[in-house]
């Protein structure tokens, strides 16, 4: 169905402006931040080499994908609190809402603009991640087959190398990294619809984020009535209703530890995801729908 | 104000209707093993309010590496007290890690039981010293166990466990239970079966129980004959007067790898 102003959705448009998005971000340097992750990566591989191979693989993985859920979790805040407010500055939005632009094609834009950058550096920071683990996985097997070892030995010493090298459970838990990221993008862009300014964006935002974590416990807390004062149950249920659930994007840290994550489990983990995706891109809509601007 | 006030309301539906979603998919999660980390008053004692904080924000994997380097650093230092505390914390933070637990427990078991008995000059009483280490082995022992309590279907850790019984405190029972445990994982390591025998071997009154073990497993084939299991098994026949006509032959050497 198409109105005067073209189609009620137009994938290209929506394109056209994260592509713009996209630019735009990397325009303020943002990608610089993946220096300090390439240096927090090798220098953490160069200083945990007087560990045991095991030890140094298990670091390795932890200070990884730790620092890869911390630069995307801020990257996802911080970039996209200053869109709207930066976009708003430059009179960008006047020109691009004057065309037959809707709000709502405006706002899918920047989220899908944001959602890229956020791919782009996950892939950036997993890439950096494997070849690193993967060179020191080369060095210790060549330390290895440098020593005049006895067949059997050295396929069960190469073997046991391996086995705690590279785990296919890692791909779901950066995915889910991922997801986590998208979802803050897409709850801050809600808040940026309604705020002031770009710093109380972020403020709340920070704040959804420790909360977020803590919603489990409050929602335990509040089902389980496990409540000393009258006051705290109805407190509760507004944490655990009004919050994102944050620590069911958690797994990482399990993950990295070795626990295997089944792949239903991965699929609803990630549905979730984007359910509150979709349903902050909705509100973010109704909120921005009748902006004074 | 009216849209801040309708999307509020939007927020708390949406809340109410994610609820059975978000409770279903915590306890397919617990069930899977993750979210098993209590993190309690006790544990922001440990690793301060930062760490804490960090910890909550889902970065504990980070927190307990750090901490791991903070504790390799106390080994290196001879700091023993203090690196316990930190690998405690570092497998509260992280209790799906085998390696965390196996680490730890072989550091205590292990590096800090003899330099607790070595330490004269900390402590000239050689009683006080031998008691030093064998807190040290039980503090060992602890990890193990407790390890296991998390990760029940670990071969690694229940493998531990049995040399620890076995070296330090002697215990052939304990011991043949925990290879035997091992044996039965889903990463069990084939000498493990052999290993809970001849631990059986050595418990007065269980002769019969180890014999048809080690025998068993001699039937298996030349894979198995291996010097010790044969050895044990002619002990064990003579203690047992086993029929001649029944009795193993006897085994060449370098007939078992």
């Amino acid at each position: 169905m198409s109105s005067p102003r073209g189609p009620l959705f137009s994938p290209t448009r929506i394109w056209a402006l994260s592509v713009n998005t996209l630019t735009e971000l990397s325009r303020m340097k943002i990608f610089y931040f993946l220096l300090i992750f390439a240096l927090v990566v090798i220098g953490n591989s160069f200083f945990m080499a007087r560990l045991s191979f095991e030890e140094e693989f298990q670091m390795l993985k932890d200070v990884s994908l730790g620092a890869m859920s911390i630069f995307t979790a801020l990257l996802a805040i911080l970039a996209t609190a200053m869109l709207l407010p930066k976009d708003l500055e430059d009179r960008t939005t006047f020109t691009i809402l004057a065309k037959p632009v809707p709000r709502y094609e405006y706002l899918a834009g920047k989220l899908l603009g944001i959602l890229l950058l956020l791919a782009i550096s996950i892939a950036v920071m997993t890439g950096l991640f494997l070849l690193v683990l993967w060179l020191r996985e080369q060095s210790v097997l060549a330390d290895i087959r440098s020593q005049q070892l006895p067949p059997d030995d050295l396929a069960n010493a190469i073997a046991s190398v391996k086995a705690v090298t590279f785990n296919a459970n890692l791909a779901p838990g950066i995915a889910i990294i991922f997801v986590k990221a998208a979802l803050l993008a897409s709850l801050t862009l809600m808040i940026s619809t309604f705020a002031s300014s770009s710093i109380f964006t972020m403020m709340i935002a920070i704040a959804v984020y420790f909360i977020g974590h803590l919603q489990a416990t409050a929602r335990e807390y509040w089902l389980e009535g496990l409540t000393p004062q009258w006051w705290t149950k109805p407190a509760l249920a507004f944490i655990a209703l009004l919050f994102p659930d944050l620590q069911a994007f958690s797994l990482t840290d399990d993950i990295v530890a070795g626990n295997p994550i089944p792949f239903a489990l991965f699929t609803q983990t990630a549905a979730l995801g984007l359910l509150y995706i979709g349903v902050y891109y909705l509100l973010a809509c109704f909120f921005f729908s009748n902006r004074e601007l | 104000m009216k849209r801040v006030v309708i999307g509020l309301a939007a927020l708390l539906a949406f809340g109410a209707a994610r609820l059975p979603l978000e409770i279903h998919l915590d306890r397919l999660q617990r069930t899977a093993g993750f979210r098993a980390t209590s993190l309690d008053l006790p544990l922001r004692e440990q690793i301060g309010q930062m760490g804490f904080v960090a910890a909550l924000s889902g970065f504990r994997s980070l927190v307990a590496a750090v901490l791991w380097i903070e504790a390799h650093n106390a080994w290196q230092e001879l700091e023993w007290g203090r690196m316990a505390g930190l690998l405690s914390t570092v497998t509260t933070l992280q209790p799906k890690s085998i390696l965390y637990w196996d680490m730890s427990g072989w550091h205590m078991a292990y590096n800090a039981s003899q330099a607790a008995l070595d330490d004269k000059k900390r402590q000239p009483s050689a009683i006080l010293r031998q008691r030093a280490q064998q807190q040290y082995f039980d503090l060992g022992k602890k990890f193990y166990l407790d390890g296991l309590r998390t990760n029940p279907d670990s071969g690694a850790l229940w493998e531990k466990l049995a040399i620890l019984e076995r070296d330090k405190f002697q215990d052939h029972a304990a011991a043949a239970h925990a290879f035997a445990e091992a044996a039965s994982k889903p990463d069990a390591r084939p000498y493990e079966r052999r290993f809970a025998a001849y631990e059986l071997a050595q418990i007065p009154g269980r002769e019969r129980e180890a014999y048809e073990k080690l025998k068993a497993l001699y039937d298996e084939g030349p894979t198995q004959r291996y010097p010790t299991l044969v050895h044990d098994i002619k002990v064990l026949e003579e203690k047992l007067g086993i029929p001649t006509d029944q009795r193993i032959m006897d085994a060449e050497p370098g007939s078992a790898h």
